[in-house]
This record gives structure tokens, C-alpha cells and sequence, in this order.
């Protein structure tokens, strides 16, 4: 299911591009991994061990739901870190994994 | 032992920076530890880069402006993205920044970590498009993303600001749905005269009633019942109860508050005495009335030590660092108890409201015991209705009730379900003790421990 975004379309500004499990995708410059990804859709950012989606949810650091693998490393917390031009970026599926790739839908 | 500094300030929201100042300019060493890219804590998040943009924040945010220009000053090193993940006797600081962890050491260590969102468990809060009301409105600061079409829920004063700034920013809320009851504002009632103390929050809340009246938000009020379910276009389907009738409402995002509670991790891993106050309903660390705690050289300030708002956590910080200005010699006791007769008034001032807002929009209690379907644990997945059997196969605490159900051992490490198994057993007849928290607080990688250790041996 491909949700749209459960935010409003932003004013055009500059743009830095990451891939998305190999989608190429606009987010902002300061946005925060879990930003760009809560503003390019609102589909699950991640599967739990039981195969529940989840998004971020505290934006904060605190509740570890917007767990990504970033650049090949696994379990990066989304919110706490700033998108990169060229960031290459995985949703997990499944338990949280000790290392990355190999996770793509 | 070598000192960085005169006194290491984990946490750089108001507590934070209004301490490091008053330290600073006293002509102390201060080094200012946050785990976000920039100063302001969440209150003021990104403040200092928003400039003239954004102005739906209000004038509140940006009278946070001063608090993150005067951390420019020779006397305060200030490190970003530094996660704080031990904090030992001694005093020592180990923090974490880009997968390389430093040892920092001080005579004073003041805490200022802060709040976080109270969580708000019920059956379905865990899908995509439901999210706490607070960190739509980190995402507001930060990416200046506004909610679709989204339903507020729950009851505090942060919710009907947060609607004033989605209306502001044109993006107004399609309904506001509100779990305080008429018995619940009676209750407060008695509260109100010391409340006036601070007219001006008071005259502020009501500015923001009368803008969402004003606005046409749809609201609803004694609500309860909460449930959200996914419906076929990925959207969230919220149901409740009101005034005892059903309602139901679609949106793409639903936005849930409860109030905001200690964030206690930190202090509890220093082993800091802590215990539970039912007018908030919330563990806070014990500190005396200059944030002094029982471990020496460890200060609290701000509504890590209690939640009393920014403008009670910028006093708080800076009585805590007159009186660290003290202990280290730079201030008599007389100069210290002088200088804080100003920020004694704040402090007074700005905690006269709590025992209103403490009372009028207390948490319900399906959130503080959730039904049996709600998840409890999001990061490992634990029903309140597993704990309860937990419970009556024997468990009688904290401790038992994760070993029997992995509640709290996911990388969150029970900051999201930590209140509610302790709801959960107090309304089973338990009693509770303070839950443990242990080193490292914020998981870190193996690798990252033995190059900390390797480090640790060359220089001993």
C-alpha cells in the first residue's frame, strides 16, 4: 500500500536526495531521517518482529520506534540524525538485526 | 583527577542553558552536554535557527532566543549530539557522539535532562498515524511539517497550544477531543486562587480556548474509551466515548497528550534517591530546594526533577548553579542566598499553577492501566493484558514482571512502559518501587565499550 503522507506538502526549498529502499527521495536540508520519511509518506517506516508497522513516534529519541539502517548500519535512531545528500537509507523487517543489509522488502 | 571543567550540565533546554550562563559568567568552567544537533531542549527546539520563520510558534518559543545566545560566552564548551550514557561517583560523565564515547570529569554534575511525553497506551497506539501531540510539534520546529487533517486527543495545556499553532499555521486540527471531565475541573476548582499567581499562563491557556472556539475546531470533552483502528486507504479510525455516547472519527493522524513527566533515566542510573508523587503521578529524583540530591556533586534542575514548565526550570537551573557556584568557592553562602531571591520569586510564581493544571487535566486512568489489548511495551511488543497474567502467576514488582514478560528490555529500555506496568501492578494492590535503571542508558555498541576501555588503560 503506498499511503500518502500524513503531513502537508511543504513549501519547495532547497533539496537533499537519499534512496529509500532504492526509491530516490526529496527531503529538506535539517531535516532529521525520520522527518524526511514521515514527509515523503505515511507508509510503515519499519516491521516489528511480529510483522506490526510502526512510524516514529516520539521524535525525541526516546521510544526507539524509528529504528533505520543508515549507510549499511542497522538500528540507527531516525530522529536523532540529520539526512545526508547520497544517504542510503533501509527500512528493517523483523527483529532488530545486530548488522545490516539483506533487509529489503 | 583531571577536571574538564568546574561543572559538567547534561541537558541544554531552559534549565540547562539558564545555569550554564549564570555559572559561566560567575567566571566557572562549564561544559554543556546535549544529545540534539543544537541548544533549546524540546520546548525551544531549534530556536536559535528559526529565526523570523515559523512565527505560528508564538512568542512564547521565541522568548527562548536569549537562553541560546548567552551559551556564546568563553567560559561554556558546548558539545551536540553528545549522548550522555553513564554518569558515575567521581563525578564522570561517559558520553557518545558518532559512535566514539569520551569520559568527562567535574566536581559538580547538574542533570537537566527534562521531560518527556507521558505515554498514552490503548488499543491501537502503536499504528502508523497515531503519534503523541508534542512531537508533531518537534516536527513543526524543526521541519516545519504540519499534521493533515489530525484529531487531537487527551487533555493539558500543551494540547490546546499546539492546536493554537496548528491554527495559526493554517493547518487547524478537524477535532479537538478532550478527556478532562466536569468532576475533574471541580476538583481543581479549590486550586484556582494560587493559581492566579500566574494570571499571565492562565490569560494565555484561555487566548488559546478562544482560538479554537474561534476557529470552528469540532470539540468534544469527557472523553474516554480511546482506540484507533487502520482503515483501507492506510488512514486511522478513532473511536471513544463521549458523554457517553459513541463517536467515531477518520484522519490520516491522530495526536494523543497526557501531560509530560520526569525523564528519570539519567538520575535513577546515579543512583539517585527517587521516589513517586501521586499529584503528578510520575518518579521524580528527591533534591532540596537548590536541586541538591542525595549523591554528592550531582544537582537536578528543571522538570527533570518535577515538571514545573520552562519558565520554573530556567529558575531552577540557575539556583542550582549559584549554589554549585558555591560549593566550588566562587560564592559566599550570604552572595548565594542574596542572588536567588529573584529566581526564588519565578520559581514561585510559575509552580503556582501546577496544583490547577496537576488536577484539572490529570491522566485517565485507562492510560495508566491500559485494557488488556493495548500494548504496553511497544519495543517488545507486551500487552497490558500479558502483564496482568503476569501478575496473577505471581510477579509482584517491576523486576518480575520483566522477567516474566520482557516488558522494559527493549532498546528503550522501559522509557515508554516503565508508568504504565507500574499502573498496571498498583491497580492489581501492589506497591511499587522505583524501577531500575542501569548503565549504559541509551544502548551503545560493543566496539564503542572496548575502544572506551582501551582508551581508559593508555591513559591510566
Amino acid at each position: 500500500m503506498k499511503i500518502a503522507s500524513r503531513f502537508l506538502t511543504r513549501p519547495d526549498a532547497a533539496a537533499v536526495h537519499v534512496t529509500l529502499d532504492g526509491v530516490r527521495i526529496a527531503a529538506q536540508p535539517g531535516d532529521t531521517v525520520a522527518a524526511a520519511m514521515l514527509a515523503h509518506s505515511g507508509d510503515p517506516a519499519r516491521h516489528s518482529a511480529t510483522g506490526a508497522a510502526r512510524t516514529a513516534f516520539c521524535m525525541m529519541g526516546v521510544c526507539f520506534d524509528c529504528l533505520v539502517e543508515v549507510d549499511g548500519r542497522p538500528n540507527v535512531q531516525g530522529c536523532m540524525i540529520a539526512v545526508r545528500e547520497g544517504m542510503v537509507l533501509r527500512r528493517q523487517r523483523g527483529l532488530r538485526p545486530l548488522i545490516g543489509g539483506g533487509h529489503d522488502a | 583527577m583531571m577536571h574538564d571543567a568546574d561543572v559538567i550540565i547534561v541537558g541544554a533546554g531552559p534549565a540547562g542553558m539558564a545555569a550554564a550562563a549564570t555559572a559561566a559568567r560567575a567566571g566557572a568552567q562549564v561544559l554543556l552536554l546535549d544529545e540534539q544537533p543544537r541548544a533549546g531542549g524540546q520546548i525551544f527546539r531549534n530556536v536559535g535557527v528559526n529565526g523570523d520563520a515559523r512565527t505560528y510558534l508564538g512568542k512564547d518559543y521565541v522568548a527562548g532566543k536569549p537562553l541560546v545566545d548567552a551559551l556564546d560566552h568563553p567560559n561554556i564548551t558546548a558539545e551536540y549530539g553528545a549522548t550522555v550514557w553513564r554518569i558515575e561517583a567521581g563525578p564522570r560523565v561517559i558520553w557518545s557522539r558518532e559512535g566514539e564515547s569520551r569520559m568527562s570529569c567535574a566536581p559538580h554534575i547538574l542533570l537537566a535532562g527534562g521531560a518527556q511525553e507521558r505515554p498514552v497506551p490503548f488499543p491501537g497506539w502503536t499504528l502508523p498515524g497515531v503519534m503523541p501531540a508534542g512531537a508533531t510539534q518537534i516536527l513543526m520546529k524543526t521541519a516545519g511539517l504540519l499534521p493533515r487533517d489530525a484529531v487531537l486527543a487527551g487533555s493539558g495545556p500543551l494540547l490546546y497550544l499546539i492546536a493554537a499553532q496548528m491554527i495559526d499555521a493554517g493547518a487547524p486540527p478537524r477535532a479537538l477531543v478532550e478527556t478532562q471531565t466536569i468532576a475533574s475541573m471541580l476538583r481543581a476548582a479549590p486550586q484556582l486562587p494560587r493559581a492566579l499567581l500566574a494570571a499571565r499562563m492562565l490569560i494565555k491557556g484561555l487566548g488559546f480556548i478562544r482560538k479554537i472556539r474561534a476557529a470552528g475546531v469540532a470539540r468534544y470533552t469527557g472523553a474516554s474509551g480511546f482506540r484507533a483502528a487502520m482503515t483501507e486507504d492506510g488512514g486511522i479510525a478513532f473511536s471513544f466515548l463521549a458523554k457517553g455516547k459513541a463517536h467515531q472519527l477518520n484522519t490520516p493522524i491522530l495526536l494523543t497528550h497526557q501531560g509530560v513527566v520526569p525523564a528519570t533515566h539519567m538520575s535513577r542510573a546515579a543512583g539517585i534517591v527517587h521516589s513517586w508523587t501521586d499529584v503528578q503521578r510520575a518518579f521524580q529524583p528527591a533534591v532540596d530546594t537548590w536541586g541538591r540530591t542525595d549523591v554528592p556533586g550531582i544537582h537536578v534542575a528543571g522538570d527533570g526533577a518535577g515538571i514545573g514548565g520552562a519558565e520554573a526550570a530556567q529558575a531552577a537551573g540557575r539556583l542550582a548553579a549559584l549554589d554549585i557556584l558555591h560549593l566550588q568557592g566562587l560564592l559566599s553562602e550570604d552572595a548565594r542566598n542574596q542572588k536567588s531571591a529573584p529566581d526564588r520569586a519565578m520559581l514561585r510564581r510559575a509552580l503556582a499553577i501546577r496544583p490547577f493544571l496537576d488536577t484539572a487535566y490529570a491522566p485517565l486512568a485507562e492510560f495508566l492501566s491500559p485494557p488488556d489489548a493495548a500494548i504496553a511495551c511497544r519495543c517488545e511488543e507486551v500487552t497490558a493484558g500479558d502483564i496482568r497474567q503476569s501478575i496473577q502467576e505471581g510477579a509482584n514488582g517491576l523486576r518480575q514482571v520483566k522477567t516474566a514478560t520482557r516488558a522494559g528490555m527493549g532498546p528503550c529500555q522501559g522509557r515508554m512502559c516503565d508508568l504504565t506496568v507500574r499502573g498496571i501492578l498498583s491497580s492489581c494492590g501492589a506497591k511499587p518501587a522505583t524501577p531500575r535503571a542501569r548503565s549504559p542508558i541509551k544502548p551503545i555498541r560493543l566496539g564503542e565499550l572496548a575502544a572506551l576501555a582501551t582508551q581508559q588503560e593508555t591513559s591510566a
